[in-house]
């Protein structure tokens, strides 16, 4: 037991947990053809039978039996605050299971070149708003205002003292649903991860109808026909939102360091971490000479390395790896589809910066508040 | 209309001109133009006085009779109070200031951190203030090293009166990353 929960609270650790996720991300939702055919091979679309959501279930629910037994990991489940996202992971996982299950069901009626499981015949489009809708909506309706009432009653949301703007409590926790950006905030300024990329986020979503223009698998369930958006996409909802919700939750502890979901909360536990900026590495480690004094000379190293991602990384993927792309979008298109994919794709590099190097900033003007 | 366009729908069917609904009104109503008018802009004018005079009560709400502030300007004892490599905590939940008294002397640290405005606490063991919010650290000197914490922990105006007793005053802030912790008023010696 104590091997396993050891073994759990290494695992945890982000280096290891956040690369496996990105490892195993492309074999469960593969991208392109190769992966796909791992995928099938290694038998991973197994998971999207019912077999496999019983399976991906009891391990779940297992697990928080099991940690239930450990002091630490009860004080964060039963937390009231927390019970709400150990029921989401449980949601999560049934419906993505859902949506795949009918998208791999679809993707074998239409290689056997029968009619998608959401075909109709045009005159059973209709159905009639009362009874059938009204009715199934009154019953949910009544459900579910019965479910919040108990709730509420049996875990009341938690009363704390009055606000004290001299004693933050330790860990600060976000709400749940803002634990993604608050995991966000850690590696960037509070104008970038609070206010740029959520904005970015929100674009990006509405943006998507405009990228992707293929009318293949609209109305339906899919998966084969849009593996790489359908991976993109839940690249972002997994994993850049969800798995950062339950890092925050289950591996944040005080003073905001990482604890093992097993490990004791101990806020004085010693950690040396001195972070740097780019500038201090280049100038100071590389170069062994002081700062510059001037702004842009301090920081030309991160504003070079900005400038290759931003201006030079889209135009020469669109002459080699997303030749085809570029040719369907168009310049416009292409670009905006590009440009979000590095602003999502910076953000895991730049943990893994700090992770490994320390990173802190890879442009830092604190005079004018632009770091980055 | 003919018999067989009848049975077709029940719904109008194009071909009929819709309800000449606008002229109808016109003809009946007794509501002249004048009138109409004159009853719009008193609704109007009701309207925007109520709006008006909401927005004003709102706008009186934000100046409230009484500010329970602390003052921002205060006298902290003598310097003698202070021991020398510690940091004194007995301001921080009143004026929100940490007092930091060195070999050279004593500066007022803001126990706001930099990054999002949260309280950091200060960890004797580990010589350093660490943000419970997103994990910034700060050194003794208010020097950010860890975490994302973007500038310094900010000073604020120290000096002696007359009778040797320390006044701190907060509406006067020395930010590090500016040069101003250079500044004589930053940084009282002793």
């Amino acid at each position: 037991m104590d091997a396993f929960k050891s073994l759990v609270n290494y695992i945890s650790n982000p280096t290891i947990l956040f690369t496996a996720v990105l490892v195993g991300f492309p074999f469960v939702f593969p991208p392109t053809n190769w992966f796909y055919k791992v995928h099938k091979k290694l038998g991973i679309h197994k998971l999207w039978t019912k077999k496999g959501l019983i399976i991906m279930v009891a391990i779940t629910i297992a697990f928080f039996i099991f940690g239930l037994g450990d002091d630490n990991f009860k004080k964060i489940v039963l937390k009231p605050d927390n019970v709400p996202i150990s029921g989401l992971i449980i949601l999560l996982i049934f419906f993505t299971w859902l949506s795949l299950s009918q998208a791999y069901k679809n993707d074998k009626l239409i290689d056997e070149g029968k009619p998608v499981d959401e075909h109709y015949e045009a005159p059973n489009d209709k159905v009639l708003v009362w009874p059938d809708l009204v009715y199934v909506e009154l019953i949910s309706l009544i459900l579910f205002s019965a479910f919040m009432l108990i709730w509420s009653i049996g875990l009341p949301a938690p009363l704390e003292e009055p606000a004290n703007p001299s004693e933050s409590p330790n860990p600060a926790k976000a709400p749940w649903y803002f634990l993604g950006l608050q995991e966000m905030l850690v590696y960037f300024d509070p104008w970038y991860a609070g206010v740029v990329l959520p904005t970015f986020i929100i674009i990006g979503l509405m943006a998507i109808p405009y990228i992707d223009t293929d009318p293949n698998g609209s109305g339906y369930y899919s998966y084969k026909n849009r593996m790489l958006s359908l991976s993109i996409y839940l690249f972002g909802w997994l994993v850049l939102w969800n798995v950062l919700i339950v890092i925050g939750t289950f591996l944040r502890g005080p003073n905001w360091g990482f604890f093992g979901p097993f490990e004791y909360w101990d806020s004085h536990r010693l950690e040396a971490l001195t972070n740097v900026n780019l500038s201090e590495l280049f100038y100071i480690k590389w170069l062994n000479m002081g700062l510059p004094s001037n702004i842009l000379v301090r920081e030309a190293p991160g504003l070079l390395i900005m400038f290759l991602t931003f201006a030079v990384t889209p135009p020469l993927l669109a002459k080699t790896a997303l030749k085809s792309f570029y040719e369907r979008l168009g310049s416009t298109r292409y670009t905006i589809f590009v440009v979000l994919m590095i602003f999502g794709a910076l953000l895991p590099v730049k943990m893994y910066l700090r992770w490994f190097f320390n990173l802190k900033y890879i442009i830092s003007m604190p005079e004018f508040f632009f770091n980055f | 209309m003919p018999e067989k366009d009848k049975k077709k729908t029940s719904t109008i069917s194009p071909k009929t001109p819709p309800p000449a609904a606008l002229n109808k009104v016109e003809k009946e109503s007794n509501v002249d133009r004048r009138t109409f008018f004159s009853w719009l802009s008193l609704g109007w004018v009701a309207f925007v006085a109520a709006t008006g005079g909401f927005f004003t009560m709102m706008l009186r709400f934000f100046f409230p009779n009484v500010l329970f502030e602390p003052v921002q300007t205060f006298r902290a004892g003598y310097p003698d109070d202070y021991t020398v490599g510690e940091v004194d905590l007995r301001w921080k939940e009143k004026y929100g200031v940490w007092m930091v008294r060195n070999d050279e002397g004593i500066y007022v640290l803001s126990t706001v951190c930099t990054h999002l405005g949260c309280t950091p606490n200060w960890q004797p063991s580990a010589k350093k203030f660490k943000c419970p919010c997103h994990g910034s650290g700060f050194r003794m000197t208010g020097i950010h090293f860890e975490g994302p914490a973007p500038r310094p922990l900010e000073r604020f105006k120290i000096s002696l009166a007359d009778d040797g007793e320390i006044i701190i005053d907060k509406t006067q802030k020395y930010q590090q990353e500016k040069g101003q912790w250079n500044d004589p008023e930053s940084f009282l010696k002793v």
